[in-house]
């Protein structure tokens, strides 16, 4: 019952994220969303990831999402035509109903032989070339959006010129 | 955990993943669409915690989440970058402005 609760809050949370026309009030139930996620998370027995869930994915991302909209500005952008979105509703609740029905008889029956290896363990010594890469890709993802958000020439030139940004 | 809660938990992981693909069908903003790559997200790591709950593997599900988690905000945060790139070249954030065939 927990489970259902939790879960519809965060299916809520995140309908409320995709179709409110304000950025910024996406970006706060966006990050509402993640907080319930890892709630549940966290009763599925998953402590670590679910504080790291609600540190990255409630906290870091919601922030970066507020930054990006606020150098960006909040901006109206038309709806779809409403043909498409039916056309895209019917396509993607064909291909979920097939993917439930796929998946859940079999993947949800108890293990006979369990692995109970730590977190620690598996993440440092099972995977630890893939724990490098994650650090790699941590440096190329800093150095590339140092990279997007520097000024070109001609935008500091324009800069000067009109330094209100006034059209 | 018996079969129920199971099966309410990956009923709301295909939710979370057919609401994030659905918005980034639809949507004609740049960080609505990576908005909805975000919740798409959120359910494919809920589906990692649960395959590991349900496998007895608990550490290898959490340790594979943490993989997405750190990969998806790189993108994220890459992501947002371009858009603001693209709103200070082009002015706006529809996708479809993002041609220079069209003039």
């Amino acid at each position: 019952m927990v489970y259902a609760l939790i879960g519809v809050g965060a299916l809520g949370c995140a309908i409320a994220a995709v179709t409110t026309k304000r950025l910024l009030n996406s970006a706060i139930w966006l990050a509402l969303t993640s907080a319930l996620v890892a709630l549940e998370m966290y009763l599925l027995g998953g402590p670590f990831i679910a504080v790291i869930e609600l540190s990255v994915g409630a906290g870091l991302v919601t922030v970066l999402f507020v930054f990006a909209i606020n150098l960006t500005g909040e901006e109206s952008t038309p709806n779809a035509h409403p043909v498409l979105k039916g056309l895209a509703l019917v396509c993607l609740l064909a291909c979920l109903a097939l993917v439930a029905y796929w998946v859940l008889p079999p993947t949800l029956v108890s293990p006979s032989n369990p692995d109970t290896q730590p977190l620690a363990t598996i993440f440092w010594e099972g995977r630890r070339l893939d724990t490098w890469l994650q650090a790699l890709l941590i440096f190329t993802g800093a150095l590339t959006v140092l990279g997007l958000l520097r000024s070109t020439p001609q935008e500091t030139d324009q800069k000067e010129e009109n330094p209100d940004g006034l059209p | 955990m018996d079969y129920l809660d199971g099966v309410i938990v990956l009923l709301v992981v295909l939710g979370l993943v057919g609401i994030g693909i659905y918005a980034i069908m639809v949507s004609r903003n740049l960080i609505k669409i990576i908005i909805g790559m975000q919740v798409m997200v959120k359910g494919v790591l809920l589906a990692f915690v649960l395959a590991g709950r349900v496998s007895g593997n608990m550490g290898l599900g959490q340790s594979l989440a943490l993989t997405v988690i750190v990969v998806d905000t790189i993108v994220a945060v890459v992501a947002l970058a371009l858009a603001v790139r693209v709103r200070r070249r082009f002015g706006t954030l529809d996708p479809r402005a993002l041609t220079t065939l069209r003039r």
